[in-house]
Order: C-alpha cells, then sequence, then structure tokens
C-alpha cells in the first residue's frame, strides 16, 4: 500500500497468488488454441457452424410469410351483373387471390374443399345489383377452408376488406343512399377455428416421422458400431431378410403410438374424426411404414449412430416443420421451396389426415397422396436393400 | 509360394492378395495355404494386415487383386456359400452385450438354420463353463468367458473352417492358455483354424504359422523349421545391471545386435572371433557381477525380430 | 504450499488399505504397498481384477472410498489438484492428439503443465533429436507409425519432468522391436529419477521391472522383486508366477 497523490493504491499482498491466476489463465488460452485447432480441421463442425445458420435463416425468412398471396378461390356467381363482376376483379387483381374455378349455381361448394382445390368460395346472391340499388343492401357469403384457421380467418378479412372498400370507392359518390354489403362468414370444417385442428395432424406426422425414423437409423449404424454387423454379415442372412427385420418390431410399436396420438387429439382437444376410423388408422400404417424406411436408408449411409441421429433430427425435423405446410401455407412459399416440398412425405400425410378428421372424406379424395406414400415407401425400402452392403466397406 | 500340402482340396489358398487403403498398402502379394485340419496362426503386430486378410477371405471385403478360395469356393464368386460355411469371430469378440448368453448362442443358431442340439456335442466341452452363467447378459461377462461365448457361437453350425480374429487380445494369460487348449480339442474334430495373434509365443501351439510384418509375409512355415532356420547364434545373458549389460553389449563390436527378453538379454553372434569366455571376460572388465552367458534354441519372436529387420 | 508429510521424499507413493467400493462391490479391497524414487514398478493383474481402478486413484482421478494413498507427496483423497500436477500418464487408447501436429501436441501439454514457451522450445529441440524425429516436428500425429506415436506419447508425458509416470499397457499390439525400444525409454526415464509406474500384459516386460505386484479380485495377491517371486512360486519365469498365482486363487 503506498500513497499517489493523496490517495491509497493497494498493491496486491499476495504475489503468490498472483502468479497462480497469471497460470491458470495460460492453462486457459492453452486450452483454448488446442480447441480451436480441432474446430478448423473437421469439416463437419464448420458446415455446422457456419453453414447451418445460413441455411436456417434462408429457408426461415423464406418460408415464415405471414402475407398470404395468389391463394386459390372459387366464385359462385348467381348474379353475373355489373357490379358481382368488378367485385370479382377488385379481388382478382388485389394480388390475394388467383382464381381457381366460376362455380355454377347449384354446384356442390363442399365437393371443391373436399378436394382441396380452393381455399375461399365467394357467392353473391341472384340480382345482387339490383338488391344493392332497390334496398341499399346485397349479401355475399364467403365461404372459407377453416381446417387451416389462421388461413381461413386472414383470407376472409381480406376480401372482406376489399368488398368494403369497393363500396367506399365506387357506390358512395352517391351519399344519399347508405349502401351496405353484408358478408356473411362461414368457417368450414371448423367453425370454431380452433388451431388445434390444425396442430394436432401435423404434430402427429412429425411425432410419427420423427421417431420413427430415428429409431430405426440408429439400429443398423449401431450394429456397425458393436462389430455384431461383421458376424451378421459373414452369414448366410440376406439383406432383406436383415432390412425388415429391423423395421417390423418398429412398426408394431410405433403404431401404438399412432394411436395415442389420435386418441389425444379426439378426448382431449376435441378435434373430430369425421370420416372412417378404419381408414385413418391404415393411412397412419403406410405413413410409419414410410418413415421406418427412411429411417433404414438413413441407416445403411451414415457410418455410424451419431450421424444417423443427427442427420434424423436434423434433416428430418426442419424441414417437417417448415415445409409440410404444417405451420406455414406451401402456397406462399418461393417456387424452389414449393417444389422441395413436395418432396416432404409429412405434407401428403398431414393432407390425408386433415381431409380424414375433418372433411370426413374416403379414398377417392386421397388416392394420390396415399400412392405419392406408397411409391415413397418403395423407393427407400428398394435403396436400403440396394444400399445395405454385403460387404464392410 | 508355399504348396506343402499333399491334399487335393486346400481348406484356404491365397495367390497374389495385395490391398490399398488410400495410400496405405495394408496387404502386399500375399501367397499361401492352409491345410484342412490345421492349425494355422498369422503372427504379427497391430497394423500388420491380420484383420484385413482375414476380412477378404470371410468375403466381408474384396480384395485389390489376386485371388483367394476357402473349401475351394471362391471368395468373390461364391460368397453365399463360404459364407454359409465358415465360423468367425471377429476381434473384441462381437457378441450382443444385452442379450444373455442363451440368447446370444440361440440367435447365431437360428441364424445358420440350426439348433443348440444339432452340434451340442461340439460345442459342449466350451459351453460347459460357461454355462452357469446362461442368463447373463453378454455385456456382464468377463473377457474369458466372452472369448469362450463368442467361440461358442461361431462353432455352432459346425463350420468347416474357424476364422478367428486376434481372439486372445486383451484377455489374461490363464484364459489365453485355457482358449489354446480348447482350439486344439477342436483340431482333433477336423476342424481348419486360422488363427491371428500378436503374441509370439502362442505361435508354437500352431502346426504352421506365417509372420507377417506390414502387410508382408516374412515366411511360412512350422514353428521348428523356422526356429532352425535362424541365421547366428543365439545367447542368453546375465549379470547383476541388466541395464548397463545391455547398453554394454550394444556397444561391444562383435556382437550382432542385443535385445531385452525378460530377465536375460538375447544376444545374436555371427562373429568367429567372439567366445563365450571371451565375452564373460569383457563384461567383467566393465564391472559386471554374476555374469551368465548361455546358448540357446531362438524363440519366434528372435525370428520374428531378425526377419523383420532385413 | 508445503506439505508437512512430504519429509518422506524418497518414497514417491504410499499406499495404505486403499479401498474403492461401486455399491457393494469392492473394486480395490484394502491394498498397501510403496514405490521408491526411481523404481520401475510393475502393476500387473488379469483384466477385471481392479488396476484400472487402483490407478485412477492414485492418478488422482478417483476418490477413494477408503483407506490413504500418498503420491508424490500429495494426498490422493485431498489434494488430487496437486497429485496431477506433479505426475505423468500415457496409456494405450489415448496418447496424443490425432489431428494435431507433433509441435502442437508439445505446446499444448506444455501449457497445461505450465512450461514456460523459452523451456518448451528447448526441451522440444533435445526431445526431437533423441527421437530423430526431427522432420516429423510438423506431421500430423494421425500420419506417424504407430511406433513412433507410442514413443512421442512417452516423451511428452515426461516432458514436465514429473516424479513419476503411469503408463498404462503402453505397448499393447505393438511389434517385439519397437516394444523393446519402447522399454530402452523408460530405463533412461527410471536413470534420470522419474519413477515408472507400469501395467502390462507381457510377461517378459515384468521382468524389466525392479518390484512386479499381482492383483486379483481387488487384492494384491504377491510384491517383490520378479527374481524373489520366481523363487517364492517356483516357477521358471513370470508367466508362470501369474498363472500359479491365478490357479490358487479360483
Amino acid at each position: 500500500m503506498f500513497r499517489v497523490a493523496g490517495y491509497r493504491l493497494h498493491v496486491n499482498p499476495n504475489p503468490q497468488l498472483a502468479t497462480r491466476n497469471k497460470q491458470i489463465m495460460k492453462q486457459f488460452i492453452g486450452f483454448l488454441h488446442k480447441e480451436f485447432l480441432h474446430i478448423f480441421r473437421d469439416p463437419r463442425t464448420m458446415v455446422i457452424i457456419f453453414g447451418l445458420p445460413i441455411i436456417q435463416l434462408l429457408l426461415f425468412g423464406k418460408v415464415i410469410n405471414t402475407d398470404l398471396q395468389d391463394s386459390k378461390i372459387a366464385i359462385l356467381d348467381q348474379s353475373h351483373d355489373n357490379t358481382t363482376r368488378e367485385i370479382t376483379s377488385k379481388l382478382l387483381s388485389s394480388g390475394y387471390f388467383i382464381l381457381d374455378q366460376e362455380l355454377m349455381p347449384g354446384a356442390d361448394v363442399e365437393d371443391v374443399f373436399r378436394k382441396g382445390k380452393a381455399k375461399m368460395v365467394i357467392d353473391f346472391e341472384q340480382n345482387f345489383e339490383q338488391n344493392l340499388e332497390r334496398d341499399g343492401k346485397a349479401n355475399v357469403q364467403l365461404l372459407a377452408d377453416a381446417s387451416d384457421p389462421n388461413t381461413a380467418r386472414i383470407l376472409t378479412n381480406y376480401a372482406s376488406a376489399i368488398i368494403n372498400d369497393y363500396i367506399q370507392k365506387e357506390k358512395l359518390q352517391n351519399i344519399q343512399l347508405p349502401y351496405q354489403i353484408n358478408t356473411e362468414v362461414r368457417m368450414l370444417y371448423n367453425e370454431g377455428l380452433k388451431s388445434v385442428y390444425m396442430f394436432v395432424p401435423g404434430i402427429m406426422a412429425m411425432i410419427l416421422m420423427l421417431i420413427s425414423a430415428m429409431m430405426t437409423s440408429i439400429s443398423i449404424s449401431r450394429e456397425k458400431e458393436m462389430g455384431t454387423m461383421e458376424v451378421l454379415l459373414a452369414s448366410p442372412l440376406k439383406p432383406i431378410q436383415i432390412v425388415l427385420g429391423k423395421v417390423t418390431p418398429y412398426l408394431l410399436l410405433s403404431f401404438i403410438n399412432a394411436v395415442t396420438i389420435i386418441l389425444i387429439g379426439t378426448l382431449v382437444f376435441g378435434v373430430p374424426i369425421k370420416g372412417s376410423i378404419v381408414f385413418l388408422i391404415a393411412e397412419s400404417f403406410l405413413f410409419i411404414l414410410m418413415a421406418l424406411s427412411l429411417g433404414i436408408l438413413i441407416s445403411t449411409i451414415a457410418p455410424n449412430q451419431m450421424v444417423a441421429m443427427f442427420v434424423s433430427v436434423l434433416m428430418l425435423m426442419l424441414p417437417t416443420i417448415l415445409l409440410s405446410g404444417f405451420m406455414f401455407p406451401i402456397e406462399n412459399m418461393p417456387t424452389p421451396l414449393r417444389i422441395l416440398s413436395n418432396f416432404m412425405p409429412p405434407r401428403w400425410f398431414i393432407i390425408i389426415i386433415k381431409n380424414i378428421m375433418l372433411k370426413g372424406t374416403g379414398i377417392l379424395y386421397v388416392w394420390k397422396e396415399t400412392l405419392i406414400l406408397i411409391t415413397m415407401t418403395f423407393v427407400f425400402i428398394g435403396l436400403s436393400v440396394k444400399n445395405f452392403k454385403i460387404r464392410l466397406e | 509360394m508355399d504348396k506343402q500340402n499333399n491334399d487335393p482340396k486346400s481348406a484356404v489358398h491365397c495367390e497374389s492378395i495385395s490391398k490399398k487403403y488410400d495410400e496405405i498398402e495394408a496387404l502386399k502379394n500375399i501367397n499361401f495355404s492352409v491345410n484342412p485340419g490345421e492349425i494355422f496362426g498369422i503372427i504379427g503386430p497391430d497394423g500388420a494386415g491380420k484383420t484385413t486378410l482375414f476380412r477378404i477371405l470371410t468375403t466381408l471385403i474384396l480384395a485389390d487383386s489376386g485371388t483367394a478360395s476357402v473349401d475351394d469356393f471362391d471368395v468373390v464368386n461364391d460368397y453365399k456359400e463360404i459364407r454359409k460355411q465358415v465360423g468367425y469371430m471377429p476381434g473384441k469378440f462381437s457378441l450382443y452385450q444385452d442379450l444373455t448368453v442363451e440368447e446370444n448362442l440361440n440367435f447365431f443358431a437360428t441364424v445358420f438354420n440350426t439348433t443348440i442340439e444339432e452340434n451340442y456335442e461340439l460345442i459342449k466341452d466350451i459351453y460347459q463353463q460357461i454355462e452357469p452363467f446362461k442368463n447373463r447378459r453378454a455385456g456382464k461377462l468377463s473377457g474369458g468367458m466372452k472369448q469362450k461365448l463368442a467361440l461358442s457361437c461361431a462353432l455352432i453350425h459346425k463350420p468347416s473352417v474357424l476364422f478367428l480374429d486376434e481372439p486372445t487380445t486383451g484377455v489374461d494369460p490363464v484364459s489365453r492358455k485355457e482358449f489354446w487348449g480348447m482350439l486344439k480339442s477342436l483340431k482333433a474334430q477336423g476342424i481348419t483354424i486360422l488363427v491371428s495373434t500378436p503374441y509370439m509365443d502362442e505361435a508354437s501351439l500352431c502346426d504352421r504359422i506365417a509372420l507377417i510384418q506390414n502387410g508382408q509375409f516374412l515366411k511360412i512355415d512350422t514353428p521348428k523349421n523356422i526356429v532352425a532356420q535362424y541365421e547366428n547364434k543365439l545367447w542368453a545373458v546375465q549379470s547383476d545391471n541388466m541395464y548397463k549389460l545391455l547398453t554394454d553389449l550394444r556397444a561391444n563390436e562383435l556382437t550382432n545386435n542385443c535385445f531385452a527378453f525378460g530377465d536375460k538379454h538375447h544376444v545374436s553372434v555371427s562373429n568367429e572371433q567372439l567366445t563365450m569366455n571371451s565375452l564373460k571376460e569383457t563384461l567383467d572388465r566393465l564391472e559386471h557381477t554374476n555374469i551368465e552367458i548361455r546358448e540357446i534354441e531362438p524363440t519366434i519372436e528372435d525370428c520374428f525380430m531378425q526377419l523383420s529387420q532385413k | 504450499m508445503n506439505n508437512p508429510t512430504q519429509h518422506n521424499s524418497n518414497k514417491v507413493i504410499i499406499a495404505e488399505n486403499l479401498t474403492k467400493k461401486f455399491g457393494n462391490f469392492k473394486a480395490v479391497d484394502h491394498i498397501s504397498f510403496e514405490v521408491n524414487r526411481g523404481e520401475i514398478f510393475g502393476f500387473l493383474g488379469a483384466n477385471g481384477a481392479g488396476k484400472t481402478t487402483a490407478m485412477r486413484m492414485l492418478c488422482g482421478l478417483s476418490i477413494p472410498s477408503d483407506g490413504k494413498g500418498l503420491v508424490a507427496g500429495y494426498d490422493i483423497g485431498t489434494q488430487t489438484e496437486l497429485v496431477k500436477k506433479n505426475i505423468g500418464y500415457m496409456s494405450q487408447k489415448f496418447s496424443l492428439y490425432e489431428d494435431l501436429t507433433v509441435a502442437e501436441n508439445i505446446r499444448f501439454f506444455s501449457g497445461i503443465y505450465g512450461i514456460s514457451p523459452a523451456e518448451r522450445k528447448e526441451k522440444q529441440e533435445k526431445l526431437l533429436k533423441d527421437l530423430d524425429l526431427e522432420s516429423s516436428k510438423d506431421s500430423l500425429i494421425g500420419s506417424l507409425p504407430l511406433g513412433w506415436k507410442q514413443k512421442l506419447a512417452f516423451s511428452v508425458a515426461i516432458f514436465h519432468d514429473p516424479k513419476i509416470v503411469f503408463l498404462d499397457e503402453p505397448t499393447g499390439g505393438v511389434d517385439p522391436i519397437t516394444r523393446r525400444k519402447f522399454w530402452d525409454l523408460i530405463y533412461e526415464a527410471a536413470d534420470r529419477g522419474i519413477t515408472v509406474f507400469v501395467t502390462t500384459h507381457y510377461m517378459d516386460e515384468a521382468e524389466y521391472c525392479n518390484r512386479v505386484s499381482i492383483m486379483n479380485a481387488g487384492r494384491i495377491e504377491a510384491l517383490d522383486t520378479p527374481e524373489n517371486l520366481k523363487k517364492q512360486f517356483g516357477a521358471k519365469n513370470m508367466d508362470e508366477v501369474f498363472l500359479k498365482i491365478a490357479r490358487n486363487v479360483e
């Protein structure tokens, strides 16, 4: 302790402590140095640190786009007068909507939704213009597919806003008569706009996909790591026997998972099952089989369990959440991502489940998606057997 | 090229087998034959190429060049036949750790389309030693017991040829001895056995051996013949200060080389000028006490070291 | 920090009733022994006999359940950090970082043990010269042959001139010539006053040790010079001694 300009400065009273601290610091820095060397010399770590965030950011940015554009709608124009045509053209030139089809009066509106072609149907009543000019009131009905309640709400809001805007701008030049267009909104399949109706199918797809694929992906890698794969290979067992032998137990077990999720969805969250339960279970079965086969395929490629798990979780989970239409509408994504989304099995499965549970459709409406899943399953199994090295290298 | 067998059919036959991994030549031009019913040892340190050779013979990997056959079946074209007939015990035993002894055995029996009962006679002596533990998980067995279980699993289908890749590595000396005893009784049943090991002292337990180093065979012959072909004389030397003795013997211009061998040093002598007496005198002058010098027969290890230095 | 029990600086290891229990299982059961400075001490025993557990305790990696131990004068129960600073360690499973060069490995371990850069440079030059590895200074460890790796690993383990170095099966699977060259290094180290505590499965290596202890089922069944043990058990070599002990206990 000594005085400088009247102030006391404390010199470290314990020089040994200072040396010790210096040593600890030196050790630490030496260790840091080593760690950096390891990191820079491992290409995989570099990809994860630099490549992954960039990819994720681009993906997220493009996908999380809550502004809806170019949503497909159908118009049921029972009047075909100037007003309805003006409103229609205003709707279609807004950029929010694309015309899927014009429905004839008496058309089965439900069918349009079941087929998944349009997200909203705009129904102009008969003698629309006449009613408006004579009574100052006309009715238009907005029917939306609320199996995706968020989208439904947004679309109906857009449409209502455009229609009201039309009145403000076009018709209120004559202040005498207040014109009013009643927009009646009907949310189909999900009157309460419960988001759980959208979530449960999505979660089901995600969980089944993840767990099934992950389970089988580590299974073959594990045999390779333990060394028992060598012994299996040097035996009369054929690759197809091994592959199917690995898939089957998980198939039976995942099945229980699927039933549980459906039960919880209906009993706890109140998601209806309008369609055939048996059909629902059958489709779930197919999806599980597909996911297991994908897992096996990953397993034949991955050199060890860690890589297998990594690939399963990262490569499957993220795309499932982002690109399957589960949370973010596919229609809004830029074309490359939309194309990529076609290769995501959950995308098709979610359509199937929603159809069965919320819209009560049968095989006729989902045959395309089912066929896609079946094809994927065969491809994965085929590739697994082909990839399955009958030799060690 | 070794063709000492007179039988028309050799259990294992290798011609000009070579294998490269990236830049490293794992095997260079391997040629040899194994007679039916032989215990053939492949002796060499880690990285010599033993495992690579075994994997080629059990059809698990392909050689870059050369041909090989097991029981007259080609390893490339007839691999399916070979896989039905050989027993393979890879390094580290490769058992299912979370299955019990009995479950492991049952599984391998099923894989080879047989049952435990069918060939029980063959594995009886071995299995009886682990039978008291038949409900214990393989992961919880000691090294020696794992060894016996793995051997039983490899024998369950009465193979014609048995490939054992380093079965005694990491196992205590007692179990090692027992294991070789089991191999001898298997040979009596007519099974051809190929064993690889890094332990030179196990070489003498084989009918014929091949010494391997850096992917090449140094010599193929019976242990006796190999010892007989050792060049130079070999002396075992002892004194009270073994470390000093080692440096002194190496410094001596008349000795070829000198290596520590446990409690004695082995000195290789070719120079006629050096006699045991003259060496003793030299050591006396260097203040060694209790000097003992004896001529001895070389061990396989001596032979290996001499051959690998060529 | 001075340790009052450091008076016995000639005894590098003092173990008294050292015990390690895992639940009810006694992996190490009351072992007692001493190791002198500059000795080459062989620590033998079958797999599962408790060797590895005992070594971990002596290296300060595992706290004893019972008993006491002093290594390099420091208590292995309460002064583990000081123990670690004063010992060297090398095993068959791990020696050096494969994806770092020779020089980088030396630099890293020097940093851990607090060797100054100037001192490191000097010792590094000497080490590389002695091992004849000067040209490999900037080679990745992974690219070196096994024999060189082992020798290098040993040299790095004693780089900081510890009082004692622990070697866990350092010569497993190595060819016979390299094995002996490795033992040459061990002899040199012992000559310099570094105590060497080594476990091995090669019974001929047991003969190179000044004294040998043989563990079985957690206990030390024999401890003496190889010469005396052979006389005691009427055996020709250590291999036989080992077999006789193992058979006796069964």
